[in-house]
């Protein structure tokens, strides 16, 4: 029996060397130009069954080109995989990846940009209708790196059946800091031990606290970094404040759950009922929509000084390495994609921002609007939106920032320290590309 | 296995505390399992309601099923097991019989080198042996996965220490009747090493099948990634956890190893056993 | 000769996936990470120094070392109470075997995953449980004196059952007279396992060490999915720093310095592994 499995082993091993080779060809089709792309997956819903089909669609239309979408996980997931296929010599010829990747990417060696592809008048034209919220992480030293395609900003989603049972206003979310956090403390219920049963507000700050974070900091009139990505400001008084009144909401109220809070979990919290308001991506709305089973309504985030949030989301880049034709196939996709009908279909299917304007004039979006009207408050707040946190060696950079927002909620560190300690990291990453 | 009781065992109240004892125990062992069951055959808003009335439901491994390439990701594994183990049934052998029977100069040396690889795998290894992959030109391939752990320093280990064991008087006696070394390796060390092969052949697979880090660093694109590597870049959301759905991929990869596991646990746990660390 | 051709295949595999990398990686590590157009020059100790002013990794380390403290001990305890459990024939035996044995056999990185949930605060398994028995609530996974021993307890869950397979097949190779002669004189039970049964375990409490403590450095699928390194560093092991730093950030050259110290602890153990085998090699 042994020798047979032996005897088995073998063939097997021979077998799988054999059809590695093979399988290694399957993928280049002789005749069709070949556009490989990742994408992450970052809200909730059916997203690779939609990407799929709009692949289909696409080749549909265009049937020399052939469509390659590749699954590459969250976020963090798909710029390592990307930068890891563009260093060893085949990246993607496009990729869906963080807006704020772009320096990093630059950095790498490894995308393209726009430019030399934007020719023809309504090229032009095509690249002037996208939201300038979305263009500012999207350009760079006077080129265009990145089109805008599933961007989003914050908001407050907030359950109006306990507003009522708290005597608030189900129609009037709050406004101001000031409110939310009266709103919160009238929203925070407490068992008979003094547990709390419900809380008030929950801003998740587990994996990338900095990106909510930012919105409390875009609010009290404080810029993170510079436009060149070469500096950051995070122990400035207005950022210090910020995060001071994000742990006061936990300490001194006492209406926000201790320590770091899962952004995964956070949805599911709001859909469980254990809290009454959250912060978190407009980019789950479709999602909240389908799994929340009461009334809930969707605002702009409360003003401090201002109102603000940081725009979020993934980009289109264009990898270098790749032939004249897949360049050509890819930047035709971007363009098809980014139509104002696909646009706002996108939009619809996810709960992303649609990226530009006339996207929401067309009937689909209209239609879609006014059965749905939480959807707008994303786009009537783009007004508010700064770029997002975004510099060289983003990776190490934003780790800076989240360790010191994650030492000041759990309170190991103040805030004022845990912001300096931060800064003082962020300068040893940032000097080198200031020289 | 003893027939006899044991001496010592415990009786009355004393062997009903120790009963109970080892019974929570192993009910809170299986807990995280049985909740991945209950869940992934409920839907969603019973993910964290523990309700008896609940409806069951299959939807949950629809999804997940057509939410990533699950059949892709189970047939890489297979491939990437299989091709590990082949390799490394053969290479261990030919080194073990290398290590037991013969005498060589420096036989000692290149042991304690193969040593090394017990305390340091090449899951540590892994930014260099990404740069040596990247060279070879085996990145984001099954091959590529395999090839650092297909020489096995515990597999050379143990086959040493059981051909050890193999009477030399067999040995000599196949020689006497004409036999290569190959052939005495073949005829008379194999078969009698057995039990170890299969204890060995069972860690090898629950390993390998189980292995992420190196996956996931290795592997980039479908064609390659390992199950282990698809659950976790299926699951890895910064959309909401949907446990329903995340429990119902989680069941679909691990349940081909549970119920092999379950269907051959005798074997399993004998083979470990008799294979015995001395 | 002929043992040097049977060799061959092994050794050469071995030496350029164990050997080959632990010197290119001390090579490596005297160099600067290329970026993009710069090539990598040779820059001494400078990335040591980093290594030596780097407050996450003097973090990594500690973490990393208590983690192996918690998790061995216990893990090896655990494991010999339930071998000697399940060889005592407590009824339910073959269930109770298979039910600590199970962990083994799944990947860690989707038992994690269910882990999660039970972390959960306010509605997860565990925040049910204590809740039942009015306990308050707490974030074990979101605050730093309790996201490490969280996933202490997930280590210790999945390791002990492996564990337990290996003292088993040892109890159950020792022979019954002992007990009996041992009864004979008056030796009470836990005297019989002090003096009698523990010593003789020994050699498998070595390999079991051993597998251990490899693994304390070796397995950080958890810390991927649960908790990626947070909150604020504490639950930052030194696999996934490495990890971090060459896959997130790129930075090859500094994490082949992280390497070496992996190595280096790595290197000791196995030293001091050797000099315990030299001993009970004479004891048989």
């Amino acid at each position: 029996m042994l020798d047979r499995c032996i005897r088995g082993g073998l063939a097997a091993l021979f077998a799988a060397a054999i059809g590695w080779v093979p399988t290694l060809a399957w993928g280049q089709t002789k005749n069709a130009t070949e556009v490989s792309f990742y994408y992450p997956v970052a809200v909730g819903g059916p997203i690779t069954k939609i990407v799929d089909g709009l692949a289909a669609d696409f080749e549909k239309e265009n049937p020399g080109i052939k469509l390659k979408p590749i699954y590459s996980g969250s976020y963090q997931d798909s710029i390592t995989k990307a930068l890891t296929a563009a260093k060893s010599g085949e990246p993607p010829v496009t990729s869906i990846l963080l807006s704020t990747d772009m320096y990093t990417l630059i950095d790498e060696d490894a995308i393209q940009p726009y430019d030399d592809l934007i020719k023809t008048p309504e090229d032009k034209a095509w690249l002037k209708s996208f939201y300038p919220a979305f263009m500012e992480n999207s350009q760079t030293g006077g080129k265009t790196w990145g089109i805008p395609f599933q961007r989003s900003t914050i908001v407050l989603y907030y359950n109006k059946e306990m507003f009522k049972e708290a005597g608030l206003d189900p129609n009037r979310p709050p406004a101001t800091w000031k409110e939310m956090t009266e709103y919160a403390q009238k929203l925070t219920k407490r068992d008979a031990s003094g547990k709390v049963t419900q809380w008030g507000v929950q801003i998740p700050s587990s994996g990338f606290p900095y990106w909510l974070f930012q919105g409390l900091a875009i609010e009290n009139g404080a810029t993170l970094m510079n436009a060149a990505g070469t500096q950051t400001f995070y122990d400035k008084p207005e950022v210090v404040g910020a995060l001071q009144y994000w742990v006061d909401l936990v300490n001194k109220y006492k209406v926000h759950p201790e320590g770091i809070v899962d952004w995964g979990a956070t949805p599911k919290d709001f859909f469980e009922k254990k809290v009454a308001m959250v912060w978190t991506t407009t980019g789950n709305l479709t999602s909240m929509r389908n799994n929340a089973k009461f009334d809930f309504g969707v605002a702009m985030l409360p003003s401090g000084k201002q109102r603000g949030s940081p725009t979020g989301g993934g980009n289109f880049y264009l990898f270098k390495k790749s032939t004249p034709a897949q360049r050509e196939a890819a930047f035709k996709f971007i363009k098809w994609v980014t139509q104002p009908s696909r646009a706002a279909q996108w939009g619809i299917d996810t709960g992303y921002v649609a990226v530009r304007a006339d996207a929401w004039e067309t009937p689909a979006m209209k239609q879609y609007v006014a059965g749905f009207p939480p959807a707008l408050v994303a786009r009537d707040q783009l007004p508010y939106a700064k770029a997002e946190l975004s510099t060289h060696d983003n990776q190490r950079v934003t780790k800076a920032l989240n360790d010191g927002l994650q030492a000041a909620l759990t309170g190991t560190k103040t805030p004022e320290q845990a912001m300096k300690d931060a800064q003082a990291q962020s300068e040893r990453i940032l000097r080198t590309y200031r020289r | 296995m003893s027939a006899t009781l044991n001496v010592f065992e415990s009786r009355g109240l004393g062997r009903a505390l120790e009963t109970a004892g080892a019974w929570v125990l192993g009910f809170l062992w299986v807990l995280p399992l049985l909740y991945a069951f209950w869940t992934a055959f409920h839907p969603a808003e019973f993910s964290a309601r523990f309700a008896l009335s609940a409806p069951l439901t299959l939807e949950n491994f629809v999804s997940a099923w057509h939410a990533a390439p699950f059949a892709r990701y189970f047939l890489n594994t297979v491939l990437m097991v299989t091709m590990v183990l082949a390799a490394q049934l053969v290479l261990t052998t030919l080194a073990a019989y290398a290590f037991a029977r013969f005498e060589f100069p420096g036989r000692n040396v290149l042991f304690a080198l193969v040593l090394v690889q017990l305390m340091v795998m090449p899951d540590v290894l892994i930014v260099e042996n990404y740069r040596t992959m990247t060279v070879i030109g085996l990145k984001d391939t099954i091959l590529g996965i395999g090839l650092p752990y297909m020489a096995s320093a515990f597999g050379i280990f143990l086959l040493r220490q059981t051909f050890k064991g193999v009477p030399r008087e067999l040995d000599e006696a196949a020689r006497v009747e004409g036999c290569t070394p190959l052939q005495v390796l073949w005829k008379v060390y194999v078969p009698l090493a057995r039990p170890t092969y299969l204890a060995y052949a069972l860690v090898s697979v629950s390993y390998h099948w189980n292995n992420f880090l190196w996956p996931l660093i290795i592997t980039n694109s479908v064609e390659a990634r390992p199950v282990t590597v698809g659950l976790q870049v299926f699951s890895a959301t910064d959309q909401g956890i949907d446990w329903s759905i995340i429990t119902a991929g989680t069941l679909l990869t691990t349940a081909p190893l549970l119920i092999a596991f379950l269907l051959f646990q005798r074997q399993f746990v004998q083979s470990f056993m008799r294979a015995g660390i001395r | 000769m002929y043992g040097w051709l049977l060799l061959l295949p092994a050794m050469a595999l071995l030496a350029l996936f164990t050997h080959y990398p632990a010197i290119a990686n001390l090579w490596h590590s005297f160099l600067a990470t290329p970026k993009g157009e710069r090539p990598a020059g040779f820059v001494g100790l400078e990335n040591y120094e980093q290594l030596v002013e780097d407050p996450i990794f003097w973090q990594a380390l500690s973490n990393n070392l208590w983690y192996a403290v918690g998790t061995i001990p216990v893990s090896i305890a655990i494991a010999l109470l339930m071998a000697v459990w399940v060889n005592d024939r407590i009824p339910g035996r073959g269930l109770l075997r298979l039910a600590y044995f199970t962990p083994t056999v799944l990947p860690m990185i989707a038992v994690a995953n269910i882990w999660l949930f039970f972390y959960t605060p306010e509605y997860g398994l565990l925040e049910q449980f204590t809740g039942a028995f009015g306990m308050p609530s707490h974030n074990w996974l979101g605050s730093k004196s309790t996201a490490l021993p969280a996933l202490m307890i997930v280590t210790i869950w999945k390791e002990a059952g492996f564990f337990m397979i290996f003292y088993l097949a040892a109890l159950q190779s020792m022979s019954p007279h002992l007990a009996d002669a041992a009864a004979m004189e008056g030796a009470s039970r836990w005297y019989f396992f002090r003096r009698v049964t523990f010593p003789l375990l020994m050699p498998t409490t070595l390999f079991v060490l051993v597998n251990a403590v490899i693994n304390a450095f070796r397995l950080v699928d958890h810390v991927v999915v649960m908790t990626r390194g947070g909150p604020d560093n504490a639950t930052e092991l030194l696999l996934y720093y490495i990890y971090e730093i060459g896959f997130r950030f790129w930075d090859s050259a500094y994490a082949a310095a992280l390497t070496m110290v992996l190595l280096a602890i790595l290197g000791l153990c196995a030293l001091a592994q050797f000099f315990f085998l030299e001993r009970r090699v004479h004891y048989q």
